[in-house]
Formats: structure tokens, sequence, C-alpha cells
């Protein structure tokens, strides 16, 4: 079997091909990776367009704070009586658009998609280790995304007290009218969502570690299969955590416990919880809610770090300590979570420490950075729509992570803690970051979805009016916030002080509504490209990595006949010495003569010997 | 190679990632006990008013007792197993559910001792509403401990290939140790905070 599969070898069947499959089984319940990988992206990015609209709502109320939009009446009902949303509506808007956004679209919709597409393709797999599990995983996802949605179609509303959930909000059911059954809905579909995150993350997890094909040694991996890997491992270590938290609140909720509760006073009503903790309920959420973020971010790295070294056609720089920074992040983002709570009365001493491991995380982030930059230095760079997607991430992840050293510092989160501030920090180095990371991956592996390309232009198009409307919707935010604007006001400008800001959230509204719009651009191309985009080539990159050898008809097991066996590191991108300018994986040495370096043998004696001998007979002298 | 053995190649490995899998959901389990273990400690420390302050039932003793035995009958069960007698095989597994079953009653029992003790779910003290939440969850595992007993139960009795009678089997015996050992820390834990 050579190591290259041709395409028209699909029509080889070996043994994992024999399933007859039905529509239901090829497309509903499939068990397939690749199609798996396929459900999660377009749900994911459904949930991305209803978030979308949210966020384009409530910065309407924000930007016209007394203004009256009919149209909005026609649409949301009482929700916006005489066509302005009120102010319970608008913390739905605020609650549903982050839960949505974090945890259907930059959780599930990013490492849903490429951990299904990617790991079993990277590491040479067939499918994952239980493709039943996988199946599950998306399947729970997809009705936690339906009860999210239903909380919109009920008499009281979604749930209203933030991403985070905080108690009393959520604790008590009738503290405002989100907090009723949308909130039950809301605590019923993440729970949904945990499962299924927890089956997705174990997969992966066991698949990396026990699936790789012959000669894919940890060291031998692409770095988008090192971030997913390490991802489902966050997961999997943080998500039981919030499992915790979310029982003790449903117990306080319907039960009438009090690990979250005491001395309340409701609507003129003393309830008769004494003693709870709502620091307790923080506590175990930020135990998620910190690793959460990195959860969203890693798999962005990931994806960039591939398509940024494919695209420069160069090697990535510093592929190890690129592997160990994802694993000091990885550790550290166990440790940081009471940076969250510097504002809750926490011991000095305490908050010292946090924001000493906070700020360490500067360190890996930074060696990230400088990597990107030095893989792009002097690289033959080809501006795909993919690779400009990746170098706008690494823009938000530098720009958006810069703020994170001022909010790290406990001192001065007492000024920006809740401020716009914090919403610019993390709209940034995690919304957009990732975001632009998941678009990244999606120009990028279109082909291999699909088996066609996605039109250029519409790309670049789309690039730019999200790259700029990114920028002057979270920039300005940074400014409001150190002038104290907090978050999550309905209306700011009942506060003399803040009246001011609202030329700015015109701006900010606009650059949003116009960004939305060009959002239409990457709709169109995505839906459009599947029927209609150019036929794609085997490997339209000229990429190194293995999911590049498979036919690009897809089929049950990913290579017909035998896997092919891995021979060297993914980034062997214009290696001096050889006609081209990529040499796949699956290239033996032997097949390379021109251009082994001498650490390619790791130390292999035998292989040495004969390449020196080789080098003396071909007059080669090793640069 | 024949297509034959890269099939047993693929599915052993397969299996073996499913063992894995399995693995790293009790990591996932355990984290989730963890979590609560600690909400308790960071709880129980808030004030001098907290804790568990009563003595925990006799009866968590004999359930300790049983899911021993039961943990011993089910190591058993799996070595007949291997050893091919089928009938010994499910006589061992019965005996397990049933002091599965047992486990479950005693649990339940221990909590209506509570209650009589004046040791309420509903309790301004949530220290002690901890206890039910431990053995709530951790009876809920019990009751999916007990399907995978029972499914592994009808694979003997079908009965299905022995190696994959014997895949099972091991699975069910790695799940059902892990909530033996899992009670035995919730109970060592809630007994160092009484």
């Amino acid at each position: 079997m050579s190591s290259t599969v041709l395409s028209h070898d699909a029509a080889h069947h070996d043994a994992h091909g024999h399933h007859h499959e039905t529509f239901l089984t090829k497309y509903i319940f499939s068990q397939d990776h690749k199609m798996i990988a396929k459900q999660f992206l377009i749900t994911g990015i459904i949930m991305a367009v209803f978030a979308m609209i949210l966020s384009l709502l409530f910065r309407i109320q924000l930007a016209w704070p007394d203004k009256d939009f009919p149209i909005l009446e026609v649409f949301l009902g009482k929700w916006a009586e005489g066509g302005r949303i009120k102010p319970d509506f608008f913390l739905s808007l605020v609650t549903i658009h982050g839960t949505m956004m974090v945890f259907f679209v930059l959780t599930a919709g990013l490492s849903g998609t490429f951990s299904n597409l990617l790991i079993p393709y990277q590491i040479g797999a067939r499918d994952m280790a239980s493709p039943l599990m996988n199946m599950l995983s998306y399947w729970f996802f997809f009705i936690a995304c339906v009860i999210m949605i239903a909380s919109f179609f009920i008499e009281s509303g979604p749930a209203s007290p933030g991403w985070t959930i905080y108690p009393p909000l959520s604790a008590v059911p009738t503290a405002i009218s989100g907090s009723g059954l949308g909130m039950t809905m809301w605590l019923a579909s993440m729970t949904l969502f945990i499962i299924s995150q927890v089956l997705g993350g174990v997969n992966y997890i066991s698949t990396v570690l026990n699936m790789r094909t012959k000669g894919m040694d940890l060291w031998k991996m692409p770095l988008t299969i090192w971030s997913f890997f390490l991802t489902a491992i966050v997961g999997l270590l943080s998500f039981p955590v919030l499992v915790s938290a979310v029982v003790l609140l449903i117990f306080d909720r319907s039960a009438g416990t009090s690990f979250y509760l005491s001395d309340l006073v409701v609507q003129g009503q003393i309830l008769p919880n004494e003693g709870g903790s709502p620091i307790l309920f923080q506590h175990l959420f930020w135990f998620l809610g910190h690793p959460e973020v990195y959860i969203v971010v890693m798999p962005a790295l990931g994806l960039t770090s591939e398509v940024i070294s494919t695209n420069s056609r160069k090697p990535i720089f510093g592929y190890h300590a690129m592997v160990y920074s994802l694993v000091g992040i990885t550790v550290l983002s166990f440790i940081v979570w009471g940076h969250h709570m510097f504002v809750t009365g926490m011991n000095p001493f305490l908050g010292g420490v946090f924001m000493i491991t906070t700020l360490i995380i500067a360190v890996p982030s930074a060696v990230k950075s400088f990597n990107y930059m030095a893989t792009l230095w002097r690289g033959n760079i080809r501006f795909t729509p993919a690779m400009m997607f990746a170098i706008g991430m690494v823009s938000f992840f530098i720009s958006g992570g810069l703020t994170g050293l001022f909010l790290g510092n406990a001192a001065l989160d007492i000024n920006l803690h809740d401020t716009y501030f914090v919403v610019a920090h993390f709209h940034l180095v995690m919304g957009s970051a990732s975001i632009f990371g998941m678009l990244c991956g999606v120009y990028h592996w279109y082909p291999k979805m699909f088996g066609r390309m996605m039109n250029e232009k519409l790309g670049y198009f789309h690039f730019w009016l999200t790259f700029i409307g990114a920028y002057l919707v979270f920039f300005p935010m940074h400014f409001m916030g150190i002038d104290g604007v907090p978050r999550r006001y309905y209306s700011f400008t009942e506060f003399a002080f803040m009246e001011k800001w609202v030329s700015v959230n015109i701006l900010v509204t606009w650059a949003a509504i116009i960004a939305g719009v060009g959002q239409l651009a990457f709709l169109v191309n995505f839906f459009g490209s599947i029927f209609r985009g150019k036929k794609a080539t085997q490997n339209p990159w000229n990429s190194n990595t293995l999911e590049w050898t498979t036919p690009v008809e897809h089929i049950h097991g990913n290579w017909p006949g035998e896997i092919p066996t891995v021979y060297r590191w993914p980034y062997d991108y214009s290696k001096p010495g050889h006609n081209e300018d990529f040499i796949p994986q699956t290239v033996p040495f032997s097949q390379t003569m021109s251009s082994n370096m001498p650490h390619d043998f790791e130390g292999n004696e035998e292989a040495i010997r004969i390449q020196e001998q080789w080098n003396k007979e071909n007059n080669r002298v090793e640069g | 190679m024949g297509a034959n053995e890269i099939e047993l190649e693929d599915l052993q490995r397969q299996r073996k990632a499913q063992k894995f899998n399995l693995w790293l959901g009790l990591i996932g389990m355990f984290m989730m006990f963890a979590a609560l273990s600690s909400g308790f400690i960071v709880y129980t420390a808030s004030g001098v008013d907290k804790g568990i302050k009563t003595i925990l039932p006799q009866a968590f003793i004999y359930s300790t007792l049983v899911i021993v035995a039961s943990s011993l009958t089910l190591h058993f069960a799996v070595k007949a197993a291997q050893l091919n007698q089928l009938a010994k095989q499910k006589m061992l597994l019965i005996i397990t559910i049933v002091l599965g079953i047992v486990f479950f009653i005693l649990q339940v029992q221990s909590w209506g001792i509570l209650t009589e003790q004046g040791v309420y779910f509903i309790n301004n003290n949530a220290s002690q509403s901890f206890i039910y939440i431990f053995t709530g969850l951790h009876l809920a595992h019990i009751v999916a401990g007990l399907l995978v007993l029972i499914r592994a139960y009808f694979g003997a009795t079908k009965p299905i290939a022995q190696d994959r009678n014997v895949f099972r089997m091991d699975l069910a015996a790695i799940f059902w140790h892990f909530l033996d050992l899992l009670w035995i820390y919730i109970y060592v834990f809630l007994l160092l905070n009484q």
C-alpha cells in the first residue's frame, strides 16, 4: 500500500466499508465522526446566528435607550411593548447571548466540530474510540439547544441572571420573571450540555491516546490535536464540578435547602432559608467557569497554529514550546478561578495568590504569541481567507490578552470589576479570538468537510467586515469601563456621569449591526458552496497532515485499505534541499535523502550512517 | 495481513480505548464528588454553627459491609467468566445484584434514621443537607451500576460470544469496584467531619 492514497482507490472498499446506510443512519443518527462534525458545526452556526441577533437587540437598547422601535413589538410582543425592550427581557437577552456563545457556539460548535473532524483524521484512526458515545454527545447537545431556545416561548421568558447564574437571582424562583421556569429550563439544558461535553471529551482523550496510527508518537502530532486533547482534559476535570454546583442550586430552587441562600426578603416576604453562602456557588462555578474560557480558546489556538504554519510555508516556530505552553495553560487554568471573585470580600492574601497565578498565564500566552509572529516572519505567506482569520485571531489574542494583565491585578480589579472594561477584555481575548479561530478552521477545512471550496472573495469581504467591526464594537468599551460604566445596566442614562457615553454606544451598535449583516456573506458562502462551490482537490493547501491523504469522497473508515504510517512531524514546510515546499507526514525519510537533517533521525545511528554515506556519494553538504 | 487479522487488531484497539473511556468517566465522576467535598469543607468552615453535628447512623456500617461483599462476589463472577463457567458467573452476578439492591435499601433506610435524629435535608445548617447530597448522588450512580450489572447478566444468559462476555464483565467490574471505593471515600470523609 503506497503511503499516499489516491481518490480513485475509494472504490476499493475494505472490511470497514460494509454498512447499509439509510438516510436516517447517514445524516441523522450517524456515528461517523465526519458527519457528527458537520452536525456540530451547522448547529453551532445556527446557535451563533441566534445569539448574534440577541446581542443586536440589546445593543439597540443600549444605543437608543429613549427611543421606540415599533418593529420590535411585532417580533417580541409583550417583551417589547411600545417598541422598547423591557428590563427583564434585556437581562434575558444578555444571559442567553452569553450562554449560547460560550457553551453552544464556542465550546460545542468549536471543539465539537473540529475535535470530531480532525482527531481521527490527523492521528490516522478510522473513527473515534466510541462512535456511539460520539453520536450521543451530539444529540444531548442538540436537545440542550432546543430547550434553551424553547425558553423564549414561555410566558415568563428565558433565564436572566447572567451566564454565570449567580444565586440568589438564579436560586429564588420568585426573584424576577426569568428566575422561574426560564431558569429551570436553563438548568435542564445545561445539564444535558454537560453530559454531551463529558461524553465527547472522554472520547477525544481516549482516541488521541489509543487510536494513533503507526509512527504517530505524541511528538509527531499536529498542534491541533494537542490543543483538542488538552481542551478535552480541561473539560473532563471541570464540567463535573459544575454538575455539583447545579445539583445544589436545583435543590435550593425546588426543595428548599439553603446551600446558597441566606437572609433574603423577596417582594416583602422573608424567605425561610438561612445559613447559605452565595460565595460557595461562585467558587464552584468559577472552578468550571475559568477553565471554560480556556476550553473556548485553546482549540482556536490549535487551529490557527496549523493554518499559520501551512500558509506561511514554514515550520511552526517552537513546536515544543507551543505544546508546553498549552500544557502550562491547562494546568494554570485550574488555579486562577479566584480572580473572578476579588471583590467578594476575599482574604487579600488569597487574592494575592490568585493574582500571581493569573499573571503567570501571561507567560505561556506570550510564548504562543511570539511563536506565531516568528512563524510568520519571513514566511512565504499565502493570504487565504483562513490565513486572514488566523492572523486576526492572533491580533485579538494579543490586544485582548494585554488587558488581562490589568484585570488580573487584584487592586486594579476593584475599579474595573463588572465594568465594560471586562466586557471588552473577554470579548476580544476569548470571544473574537475564538470565533476567528473557528472561522479560520471552517475556511481551511471546508474542502475536507464538503469536498468543495468556499468562495475566496466573499471570504475576504467577510473577514474585513468582521475584523474591523469587532474592533469597533469592543475597543471603545475599554474607555467606558475605565470611566466606570457597569456592564448589564439596562438604563445607564439614568446616571448623569454615563450620559456622555450614549454617542459611543451608538457607534458601537452601528458597528455591531454592520458586522452582523456582514455575516450574511459567510452564511451565503458556507451554505451555497456546499452545492455550488468549486470541486476541491485532495490536498488543496499543500498541507502535510494526514487528513489530506484521505480521498475527497468521504468513506466510512476514512482510508481505503490500510491506514498510512507516519514518519515525520507535520511541519516540514520549505525544507531546504527538497524539491517541493511541503513533505507530508507519510513520506519516509528514505524518499527525501536530499533534505534530511541529522536531528530527523532522533539518534538512530544506522539511519545517520546511511544518510552520511548518501551525502558523500551525492556531494551534499548539510546546511 | 489478512482482513480478519486487521479486524481483530482494530477490535482489540477499540476495546482498549473503550475501557480507557470508562476510566476517564470515573475521573469525571470523582471530580464531581471532589467538588462536593471541597464545597462541604468551605461551607462548614464558614461558621461554628455549621458541621454535621450528629452521629452517623449505624446502617452506614452495614451498607459498607454489603457493598464490599458485593465487590467480592463480582470479582469471583469475573473470574468465573474468564474460566468460561457460565452457570457460576450468572449465580455470582445475581448475588452481586441482590447485594447492590440491599445496599440501596440500607442507604434509604439510613435517611429515615437521620430524619428521626432530627437531621433533615431542608436545613439551615447545610452541612447536614450535604449528607443527603453525597449519599443521594452516590445512589444515583449505584442505580447506573445495577443497570450495567443487569446488562452483563443478560449477556451471560443469551449467551453472547465468550470474549464479549468477558469484556462486558470487565467493564462492569471496574465501574462497580469504583462505586464501592467511592462509597468508602464518602463514608470516611463524613466520619472525619462528624
